[in-house]
């Protein structure tokens, strides 16, 4: 195919994106609702399918899919209702799923993306999770019903997406959102995040042809692989004319090692679900109160509030993006420009602080996030007030950064322990100064021949005998002094 | 003896648990071969709890304590209520040796209120049935004449409380599935408003239908029950946010009665005598008879076999041999070569249901399909609001409605077998408010009709005949304040 055709086509992408909620126990029954237990330990007569056993909702779930709503700008139904789609396998517990079919909590709503587009949802329904087959053991097939009842919400968008970068575009803000939200950890690696793609292309004016659903792709990254992989099968089948190549409707596997798309065998996917609603559950009414509730805590979004740091606070672009990329990161943030309220550009020296040594160290660690670690936003204040009233030289300021991530402790006494506190005694200075002179006597006519910059070349010496905790610019002022005094 | 006797018996220290229980379980020894009303007796377990309760009653009597309301009265479960640890195998094949690993919540408040569950009672398989013979068991034998079928579904339990077993019995209700067996055993059963008694551990049928539903010798003794019974249950999201209602009483004068239309020539010879006398005996009693049709009450049977099978071909997919219950033979160990799951699933339901149950899976199946749904579920859902519309109408005009409960008494083993429309037919009377959710009681009243005609050489009418109340929805505890007033006036 060249590529001028190609260009021609016109790629239409819609997603259905499942995200697990967050709640503690699962939605229908008292069961933990909790990744990587032994299995089949997080289980009961509800969430196995026992006789007789019956699903309560778990109002949690029911706030957080609101919360999810709310979020997504969605209209949020006054009363939804549970349905059954029926069908089996051997992961389903009561031959049924129990899902929102006809009545969704949520329709409509939507996300703009940068270049200003707006990726309409359809709706959003809560479903509960079925349980995971293991099919690769010998002969036998393994269930685990561990994820089964697990509540999850299914966000169905419109086909406005035109690309595979598009798609991606729109999952990152998806997931920014719900985790910003605090609804989902929308994590793909533990499939708390999951996600199926329906792509079809079509020639300008024209009807869109056969759509093709994509499933079993497990990262953001698969999902743009699927995506430009199917976009460009079909187009080559369309121009190749061949009549065995049309693509027809139907379910497609993603293949993580080829980086390609197969037909699902099986015609598994293609049953009646014979959707009825469910008899064990009462209709679900979202009221007032409730949705006042979920809307007062839903926080700030990420957009929002990189915005709000850039203009009012003044903090550049790049370092508003880092701080906004997580929701404990950005409350840590907050809550330390809120801590240094008197001082005048805390929220720079916050953001610069955070973005710069605090997350280097995070990182160095290996594991776990910020909000895992002992420092609180409190000690960063007082450690940049330090720094700001000269008491602490930056270095030392690294240096106790570092124990109180890694260990914790309190500010003030780790200074004197450490022995980090700036020197700022002149005495002490010049000696160190005078030392770092003896024997250096080029680098001092260069200085006085004009080379300010010269200087450095002493700084180093200076700042190592301070142990770092001088005040570079004090330092220089009296080298140059020095110089000067010494000089012819 | 009624369990509220039998209680007394025993606080007045006439006799203890123990021998109430071990005569209890003699006669079901003795008896029960040609009855067939248990599948199982806990005979261990039965013991072991009447010599704790024993135990229990001289703490109680040292304590000045006042013991539960069922204390040492043996009871009877049907076979389709979870019972922890015991077998509740609802009759099928599929749950054959099932142990439940948690107990229902009615049979754990019967437990709690002191009574002493002796083991399962016979039903039709899964509740689906009005004649106790679609039990992969063998059928259960009416007690007033073992050649008859006991009616059905809970026939085991009607049975059991007809032979004397037990003053006490639980079944499910449906779509009469208490109410029919306790009018052809000539006992009284009550089905209550949809959702008074928590379904959690009633194994589901039609789950929008099922209630648990108690039989007992007279009708103070199912407010007895329903008092224990009855209540919120957080386990149930269909449980009336309510507490148990406390017994009133009624009295008949002045007591509005509609007297339910229905097509002539619709009720046996016997059914018709002893229900003109039963409603004779009201109106000399003072109550106002009323006539009430039900404008779409010839839509209750169609209605209901296309909803409680709709339900029922959903709640019956989890019986598919994956982790519980049985599996097809060929599949236990390991899959045969090829076997796919879908393979599995069908071998395996292929051979654990009965003739029946097949037949509703199919049927319900059917009426929810893609392109018959709206055609067949639909227009069985609106025809169910329609038929409440009419009760709403009746009730703004009558107290309760009557009507027999079944028109016809029990008939012989196997006589409908093998037409299942006839068998279908036998619910006419007490599918209608089923689906309207209302609590209903059948009484016995053939005890009436005998004085009236005096005729004691024909069979037929000796049988169990039973009359029955239907109220609105809420108003239990009055309705049964009703039943007992009728029942006062029989002999
Ligand atoms: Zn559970």
């Amino acid at each position: 195919m060249s590529a001028p055709t190609e260009t021609t086509w016109v790629p239409v992408i819609g997603l259905e994106v499942h995200c697990q909620l967050k709640t503690a126990s699962k939605i229908f029954c008292g069961c933990a609702n909790r990744f990587g237990a032994p299995p089949n330990t997080l289980t009961c007569p509800v969430c196995t399918g026992q006789p007789g056993a019956l699903p309560v909702l778990n109002d949690t779930a029911l706030d957080l899919a609101l919360r999810a709503g709310l979020a997504l700008d969605c209209e949020l139904a006054s009363v939804s209702r549970f349905d059954r789609k029926n069908y089996f396998y051997c992961d389903l517990p009561k031959g049924y799923q129990i899902t929102q079919y006809e009545v969704p909590f949520a329709s409509g709503g939507g996300i703009e993306l940068a270049n200003g587009k707006h990726i309409r949802l359809t709706r959003i329904h809560m479903e509960e999770d079925a349980g995971k087959a293991i099919h690769d053991r010998g002969t036998h097939t393994l269930v685990d019903l561990n994820r089964a009842g697990v509540p999850l919400i299914e966000i169905v968008t419109e086909a406005d997406m035109q690309s595979a970068a598009e798609a991606f575009e729109f999952l990152g803000l998806l997931k920014e959102r719900l985790r910003f939200a605090g609804v989902s950890d929308c994590d793909m690696e533990k499939g708390s995040l999951r996600c199926d793609v329906n792509v079809s292309v079509h020639l300008p004016d024209e009807p869109w042809r056969t759509k093709v659903e994509v499933k079993n792709l497990n990262s953001f990254r698969h999902v743009r692989t699927a995506i430009e992989h199917e976009i460009a099968r079909q187009i080559s089948a369309y121009e190749s004319e061949d009549p065995s190549r049309q693509p027809v409707q139907e379910t497609r596997l993603f293949d993580v090692d080829s980086g390609t798309t197969r037909p699902m065998r099986g015609k598994e996917d293609e049953g009646d679900y014979r959707y009825f609603p469910d008899p064990d559950l009462v209709p679900v009414s979202a009221s007032r109160e409730r949705l006042e509730e979920q809307r007062r805590l839903l926080p700030e979004l990420p957009a929002q509030r990189r915005e709000r740091y850039v203009s009012e606070w003044r903090v550049g672009a790049r370092e508003a993006a880092i701080l906004t990329a997580d929701r404990p990161l950005a409350d840590f943030f907050e809550a330390t420009v809120r801590a240094l309220a008197e001082n005048e550009g805390g929220a720079q020296a916050a953001a610069k602080w955070l973005t710069n040594d605090v997350l280097r160290i995070v990182g160095e660690q290996g594991t776990g996030s910020l909000s895992d670690m002992p420092l609180t936003p409190g000690q960063l204040a007082r450690v940049i007030s330090l720094v700001e009233g000269g008491e602490l030289q930056r270095k030392g300021a690294q240096c106790l950064l570092a124990r109180l991530i890694t260990e914790g402790g309190e500010v003030d006494s780790l200074v004197v322990e450490l022995g980090l506190a700036a020197v700022t005694d002149d005495g002490q200075l010049r000696a160190w100064c005078l030392a770092a002179l003896a024997g250096r006597e080029s680098v001092a006519a260069q200085v006085r021949a004009g080379n300010e910059k010269a200087i450095g070349a002493l700084m180093g010496p200076v700042m190592g005998s301070s142990g770092g905790r001088a005040d570079p610019a004090r330092v220089r002022a009296l080298l140059l002094e020095l110089i000067r005094e010494d000089g012819p | 003896m009624d369990a509220r006797t039998l209680r007394e018996q025993i606080l007045r220290g006439e006799a203890t648990v123990l021998e109430t229980v071990r005569s209890a379980l003699a006669d079901i020894d003795r008896r029960d071969g040609e009855v067939h009303a248990f599948l199982t007796v806990e005979k261990d377990y039965a013991l072991e709890r009447a010599a704790a309760l024993d135990r229990e009653l001289v703490e109680l009597k040292a304590q000045g304590a006042v013991p539960p309301p069922l204390f040492g009265v043996p009871v009877a479960i049907k076979a389709n209520l979870a019972w922890q640890g015991f077998e509740t195998n609802c009759a099928s094949r599929t749950l054959e040796n099932w142990r439940a690993p948690y107990t229902a919540t009615a049979v754990r408040r019967l437990v709690d209120a002191g009574a002493v569950p002796l083991g399962t009672t016979n039903m039709d398989e899964f509740a689906m049935g009005s004649s106790t013979e679609n039990s992969c068991h063998g059928p259960t034998r009416n007690p007033r004449d073992l050649t008859r079928i006991p009616g059905g579904s809970s026939g085991g339990s009607a049975a059991a409380v007809a032979a004397g077993f037990v003053p006490l019995a639980l079944g499910s209700d449906t779509g009469g599935s208490v109410r029919q067996p306790a009018a052809l055993c000539g006992v009284a059963g009550f089905k209550p408003t949809y959702g008074r008694i928590s379904r959690y551990g009633l194994v589901a049928f039609g789950s929008s239908l099922d209630q648990v539903s108690p039989i007992a010798t007279n009708v103070g003794d199912l407010e007895l029950a329903l008092a224990i019974l009855a209540g919120v249950d957080e386990r149930d999201a269909t449980c009336l946010r309510e507490p148990a209602p406390r017994p009133q009483s009624v009295g008949l004068a002045g007591l509005r009665l509609g007297v339910l239309e229905m097509a002539p020539n619709s009720l046996e010879a016997g059914v018709e005598a002893a229900y003109n006398a039963a409603a004779a005996a009201l109106e000399a009693a003072g109550a106002v008879l009323k006539p009430i049709a039900l404008p779409h009450g010839d839509l209750a049977i169609p209605t209901y076999y296309v909803l409680a099978t709709a339900e029922a071909s959903s709640n019956l997919a989890r019986y598919d041999g994956v982790r519980y219950g049985l599996r097809a033979k060929q599949y236990r160990d390991q899959a045969p070569a090829g076997g796919s799951l879908q393979e599995m699933f069908a071998a395996t339901r292929r051979a654990a249901f009965g003739a029946e149950v097949k037949r509703r899976i199919l049927l319900g199946t059917f009426v929810l399909s893609h392109g018959y749904q709206d055609a067949w579920y639909g227009r069985a859902s609106r025809a169910r609001r329609l038929l409440a519309q009419d009760y709403a109408a009746a009730f703004e005009q009558v107290d309760a409605i009557i009507s027999p409960t079944s028109p016809c008494v029990a008939f012989p083993l196997g006589a409908r077998t093998a037409d299942p429309l006839s068998m279908y037919l036998a619910d006419t009377l007490t599918v209608p408010a089923s689906l309207a959710g209302l609590p209903a009681v059948s009484v016995p009243c053939h005890a009436l009709a005998e004085e009236r005609n005096g005729s004691g050489q024909d069979r037929q009418a000796e049988l169990p005949v039973g009359l029955q109340f239907v109220g609105p929805a809420g108003e239990d505890a009055r309705l049964l304040a009703m039943a007992r007033a009728f029942e006062e006036l029989a002999p």
